[in-house]
């Protein structure tokens, strides 16, 4: 183990200089956990996500965690994560699809408990018939459990939005769980040039006294609300007790908007915002529009591109501004159900045709040209 | 080289493609060259199929996932081509004209009128040599059959310098870094068994590189 020493976020983010490395995206999760400060990690495996905790528990024997063991299934680990974090140490974790689904109950209840949990979420198929391959499916059931969610495009965002996830997690004003979400093989499993902070630094420990619910007070939420749940009185002070706390944890993740703004840049980058044509991505698809960009440039097209980089809170009036001059959006994803489609449609009013596609899904890799295809259609309507 | 080289290998699961990939990758990364790596499989178990893809360019690669439109195609085994142990079918689905591809068979397997005069539309370029003979009869172990077919590929392309795939070799088997799963970290043992020393390992995969190319055949199109 490197002696390391705590330097403030903004120098390990954005001072710090850089080695670049050739590594692959579970990799850059390493790099990531090494420099966190992270007290303690727990594992289950489930591709294509096991490699990414595998090696932090590589670096848990080295020294860098104080605490690491493997569960017994996903919704041990998350329940076991959520422990940790209610015990006032910062925690880390990591699973993807039917692993995402087996630990559902525990993410609600991150958020309702106000746990600054960071949880990497490598997205595969989840649906029958089985398929261990990318798909995003499985962030449409997310979008509502109250979490944080950042999307990286590639392992270099992966590595640098775990590392922010904590700052912007711990936050007293936010202090609820973020998920970064990236998609699994197209992220996790290609070796890719990543920048990364050196090994002799890494950010400020948690202080669990900032935390705005006390830790592990018997009396008072989030543990109380489990000990001796509002609901178990049914009388008019629990009801209004749990619908306030509700509205809480959705002020939560509004504040924390400006960390996210802060630590990430923006919650959403655009190029060539004043196009007719703007495509409108997260996560790999991202990539995928860069490449139909660039041909439909040859081409001569006028075309936009948006990467949301925050998906909860949801970048609705950033969205709208970079939008503003565009008579067409296409949402390109990897999923069956479109749910990016549906977020933005939401946000954009019906005030700018909005395409639903193209989407592939269940492992499909999506060409850059069924992007062109509906980059050309829309730019000659 | 000025325009991006879109690489797609396709195997069994053991023949070492991800590995093949990797080492790949990291020399055209060493050669100043920009490279992406990535694999696919299932459930992870020999004899099944498995692809890996790399792109090697001058800029930067935005494209993730499987190489649809592949420059060159490696086939690691004649199965892919006559059990359709591939991902896309036929196995040259989606080749570039003027593409390349390199079999490792002792005899080209033999394909379909039709797939014949697709080929021969494309202007494709065919190779195929007995990469799992030559690691063998070279390498001491048919585990080097990734080796024998990197060797095939450098002598057709030359994307990427001799010297450059030792130093990814070395990377690749030399430390105790490289992390892989249950199932390649047992063949990366019994390759390691197989040989005294780690530079002996890599002087005679790199003796197998060298072998391969005196090995290719060129087979006529149709």
């Amino acid at each position: 183990m490197i002696e390391q020493k705590v330097v403030a976020p903004e120098y390990l983010f954005n001072e710090a200089e850089r080695e670049e490395q050739f590594i692959t995206g579970s990799e850059a999760v390493r790099e990531a956990i090494r420099r966190a400060n992270v007290d303690m990690a727990i594992s289950y495996p489930i591709t294509p996500q096991s490699e990414s905790m595998h090696l932090v528990g590589d670096i848990y024997a080295e020294g860098y965690i104080k605490e690491y063991f493997r569960g017994e299934n996903e919704f041990a680990v998350m329940s076991s994560v959520a422990g940790a974090a209610m015990g006032g140490v910062r925690v880390f974790t990591a699973t993807g699809g039917p692993g995402t689904l087996r630990a559902f109950e525990a993410f609600p209840t991150w958020a309702g408990a106000r746990l600054p949990v960071v949880c990497a979420f490598m997205t595969r198929g989840i649906n029958s018939p089985l398929s261990i391959q990318p798909d995003t499916l499985e962030m449409a059931y997310m979008l509502d459990t109250g979490i944080i969610m950042l999307h990286a495009e590639n392992s270099q965002d992966l590595y640098d939005m775990i590392l922010q996830a904590f700052m912007i997690a711990e936050k007293p004003e936010v202090h609820i769980p973020v998920g970064v979400f990236v998609d699994g093989f197209f992220v996790t499993h290609t070796r890719d040039r990543v920048k990364i902070a050196p090994p002799d630094i890494k950010l400020p420990p948690y202080n669990p006294y900032s935390a705005p619910v006390p830790v592990m007070d018997m009396e008072n939420p989030p543990i109380r609300q489990m000990r001796d749940p509002f609901v178990m009185k049914s009388n008019f002070i629990s009801y209004a007790a749990h619908a306030s706390w509700q509205q809480e944890i959705l002020a939560a993740a509004e504040r924390s908007r400006r960390h996210i703004a802060h630590y990430l840049g923006s919650l959403l980058e655009a190029e060539n915002e004043n196009a007719q044509v703007m495509i409108v991505a997260s996560g790999t698809a991202v990539s995928q529009s860069r490449e139909a960009i660039e041909s439909a440039r040859q081409e001569g097209l006028d075309v936009g591109l948006v990467k949301l980089k925050s998906l909860r809170p949801f970048p609705t009036e950033e969205l709208k501004a970079v939008t503003a001059n565009a008579k067409a959006v296409i949402v390109p994803e990897f999923n069956r159900v479109g749910w990016l489609a549906r977020e933005v449609r939401a946000a954009l009013e019906a005030k700018v045709k909005v395409v639903g596609g193209p989407r592939v899904f269940g492992g499909m890799t999506m060409p850059p040209d069924l992007i062109l295809d509906e980059i050309r259609r829309c730019a000659n309507e | 080289m000025n325009k991006k080289v879109s690489i797609r290998m396709s195997g069994l699961g053991g023949q070492g493609v991800v590995t093949a990939a990797h080492i790949l990758g990291s020399a055209a990364t060493r050669d100043g060259l920009v490279s992406t790596v990535n694999p696919f499989f299932g459930a992870e178990k020999r004899l099944a199929p498995a692809e890996s893809y790399v792109r090697i360019s001058p800029v930067q690669i935005h494209e993730r996932g499987e190489v649809l439109f592949p420059d060159v195609i490696m086939i690691f085994h004649p199965h892919v081509i006559t059990m359709g142990k591939c991902y896309t079918m036929p196995f040259f689905d989606g080749l570039q004209k003027d593409g390349v591809i390199i079999v490792n068979a002792d005899v080209f397997p033999e394909i379909s009128a039709d797939d014949c005069q697709a080929l021969a539309k494309l202007n494709a370029k065919l190779y195929y040599l007995p990469a799992t003979k030559v690691a063998l009869e070279v390498g001491g172990t048919e585990l080097a059959t990734n080796m024998a077919m990197l060797g095939a590929f450098l002598n057709v392309t030359k994307l990427v310098s001799v010297e450059a795939l030792k130093d990814s070799l070395a990377e690749r088997f030399g430390g105790g870094k490289f992390v892989a799963s249950g199932t390649t970290a047992a063949l990366d043992d019994v390759l390691r068994s197989k040989y005294e020393k780690v530079s002996q390992l890599i002087e005679q995969n790199m003796a197998v590189v060298e072998a391969a190319g005196a090995s290719l055949r060129e087979f006529a199109v149709c």
